[in-house]
């Protein structure tokens, strides 16, 4: 029993870790994207690879300042929002997924090819560019310090810290814009585009406005775990982490403010549990090794999840927060 | 095209679209006293014309959709655009509100032309759409719906929609119009229903409802009957009847005759892209360019005795040909011509 509650503390852990607050602002930009305005961007990921590597190349490579570097992140990130949305706003919605799918593993493999080693350094990556930002701290970040179960290393909390406050102020953002005119003329958008034209609103400028805001979310998110694992390598920055943002947004519930928030941590305590829930029970004896060996646990639990998600889809389609009402309604 | 004279374009040319004559207090009898001494010819120009088309061409791969020389629209007035499927008649929609681009030629809206403008600058000129199938934002409440057609919002903004004291006066008022003509549509009761929760006429109601939140100059509607039921077809012709009091223009598609008779001021007939009658409604039915293109130009009238002889005649003369035997088994009485001629 005690070590089932150690499984929870560890999982509790990661469900407000800095890697939680990194899905939750991935899935908070793909809210506004796909949620609301109805636009499929299947490469968050490449947004988030340009944040965490706009700090990395900045301080490491050009020794700029810190908030240099979330500047340039920042910008790079509004321009590759321009670069995909200038040729594919105008079109069908699935040319936006299949330009910001490519752009994601093209982006990815760029930055650890040779020939952008000289500026990523490659496959190795970079690394101490955040110590500026660790120094703020108001805490001593060398020590460790115990919080609801569990150690937690100074930076770490202050990472983290930062991180929930980054993701309260963007939920309050997406309240405030969603609730407004412009929110009315976004979710118009995503029901059907035509309508929204004959009424004379230009809905290229909005779509690119969506996108351009979703992008810089996920440059955030980037960041905040660029800067909370101290380092930057491209292999981080797998295209899987969009998916996993997208069944956080689909567990919490599209179109809503708190879901993506409550996904995502639901989805790492998830993740945690069973990880270390499994192990408890392979090492008690209570699951015998032939079944499950402690190796296949890394696989079994996104087996967990999986299965999960397809359980809510087939109970519960609107998600945690989601109208049932509004779901079932045929879209157009 | 060029092989089809345009007497009618020239006289158009020549007399031009007077200056607009003050809208009184009547618009509809405006419309129909000044559409009573035009000539119910094609292309032919009318007193005071809201929208002007010239030459304008669209074709989709070898098949023309639309090639309308010239056509007035009346202001004031309610205009029904009919012909058979395929007429060109929601290409025309399209082209005349930027949905689509013609291949050739010009259109104004007040003299103002309108070509190559995108969909929502037309919409902000005040010519807002329909569509055939209905529109409505299936998970926006109705009320919703109608707040999205107010013009010159301030909270559309991305920065102004922060602040809401900045809109919020305006959407207040937005809303006491919206809920205003919820009422006259008899939408009022469902304002907090999500619209895809509305039935087919009901949508319909909606659409009509939300475009007229824009305030517009010129409505186009779309088969605004199509699929409704008779009793709210009465309904909504009252309202696109309204329109026109309130000094309005109306365009509309519809197929069922019975409507345009009732409703239109003019009505003009298409026919595979071509504007092939207009007139008031009395004398489309009468017009044999726009009977043939309905029922097939060699429809004719009933066979005479003579004819369905001939025709028969030729029927047996092919399957003896074919059989290689005569067709003496079918018809004694004409063997000898048939004979000679083998």
């Amino acid at each position: 029993m005690a070590e089932l509650i150690d499984a929870f503390a560890i999982a509790l852990k990661a469900a407000i870790g800095f890697q939680a607050v990194f899905l939750a602002l991935l899935a908070l930009g793909l809210n506004i994207q796909f949620g609301y305005t109805g636009l499929l961007n299947f490469g968050q990921i490449a947004f988030a690879l340009l944040g965490g590597y706009g700090i990395a190349i900045s301080v490491s490579q050009w020794g700029l300042p810190f908030w240099v570097g979330v500047v340039i992140g920042l910008a790079a990130a509004v321009l590759l929002a321009l670069l995909l949305g200038i040729p594919t706003l105008r079109l069908r919605a699935d040319y936006l997924a299949i330009a910001t799918i490519a752009t994601a593993e093209g982006l990815r493999l760029l930055f650890r090819s040779v020939s952008a080693t000289p500026v990523t350094n490659g496959t190795r990556g970079l690394s101490g560019f955040n110590q500026d930002f660790i120094a703020l701290a108001p805490w001593d970040t060398a020590e460790r310090y115990d919080l609801l179960g569990t150690r937690w290393s100074g930076a770490d909390l202050w990472v983290a810290l930062v991180g929930w406050v980054l993701v309260a102020l963007t939920c309050l953002l997406t309240w405030l814009l969603v609730r407004s005119p412009w929110g009315r003329v976004v979710k118009s958008i995503r029901e059907d585009e035509d309508a929204v034209r004959a009424l004379g609103k230009n809905v290229y400028v909005y779509k690119m406005q969506a996108l351009v805001l979703g992008g810089v979310l996920g440059a955030l998110g980037g960041m905040v775990y660029a800067v909370g694992t101290g380092s930057a390598t491209p292999d981080q920055y797998q295209n899987a982490n969009t998916f996993l943002a997208y069944a956080a947004l689909i567990l919490g519930g599209a179109a809503r403010v708190l879901g993506p928030v409550v996904g995502a941590m639901l989805m790492y305590f998830i993740i945690q549990f069973a990880d270390t829930g499994l192990r408890t029970l392979i090492s008690n004896g209570v699951i015998p090794e032939d079944l499950l060996s402690a190796t296949d646990v890394a696989q079994i639990r996104f087996v967990l999840i999986g299965l999960g998600l397809i359980l809510l889809l087939v109970f519960r389609p609107q998600g945690i927060f989601g109208d049932r009402r509004e779901v079932m309604l045929d879209a157009r | 095209m060029p092989a089809d004279p345009t007497p009618h374009g020239a006289t158009a040319a020549g007399a031009g679209a007077p200056a607009s004559l003050g809208k009184g207090a009547a618009p509809q009898r405006l419309a129909q006293a000044a559409l009573r001494d035009v000539p119910w010819e094609v292309g032919v120009a009318k007193p005071d014309a809201a929208i002007v088309v010239d030459d304008v061409t669209r074709t989709f791969g070898g098949l023309t959709a639309v090639a309308v020389d010239h056509l007035e629209i009346q202001r004031g007035g309610i205009t029904g655009l009919i012909g058979p499927n395929g007429a060109g008649k929601t290409t025309l929609f399209n082209l005349l509100t930027g949905f689509d681009q013609p291949d050739s030629g010009t259109w104004s809206f007040n003299g103002r032309p309108l070509g190559k403008l995108s969909p929502h600058r037309v919409s902000r000129l005040g010519v807002v759409r329909t569509f055939q199938l209905t529109k409505a934002l299936s998970r926006l409440t109705v009320l919703q719906n109608m707040l999205l057609g107010a013009q010159g919002q301030k909270g559309e903004g991305f920065f102004r929609a922060l602040v809401p004291g900045v809109w919020r006066s305006q959407e207040r008022e937005n809303t006491e119009k919206a809920l205003e003509l919820l009422r006259r549509f008899k939408l009022d009761a469902k304002k907090d229903d999500f619209a895809g929760t509305l039935s087919g006429g009901q949508r319909k109601l909606l659409e009509m409802a939300r475009a007229l939140m824009t305030d517009p100059e010129v409505v186009m509607l779309d088969e605004p009957m199509a699929g409704v039921n008779p009793a709210l077809t009465q309904s909504l012709l009252g309202h696109v009847k309204d329109l026109r009091e309130q000094g309005m223009t109306v365009i509309f598609v519809e197929h069922d005759m019975d409507v345009v008779r009732d409703i239109s001021d003019w009505v003009v007939v298409m026919a595979s892209g071509k504007v092939i009658a207009e007139g008031p409604p009395e004398s489309i039915s009468q017009n044999q360019a726009v009977v043939d293109a309905y029922l097939g130009a060699h429809h004719d009238a009933p066979l005479t005795v003579d004819e369905e002889d001939r025709v028969l005649a030729e029927a047996e003369r092919s399957i003896a040909q074919e059989e290689g035997t005569g067709g003496d088994v079918i018809d004694p009485e004409r063997r000898p011509r048939h004979g000679g001629q083998r």
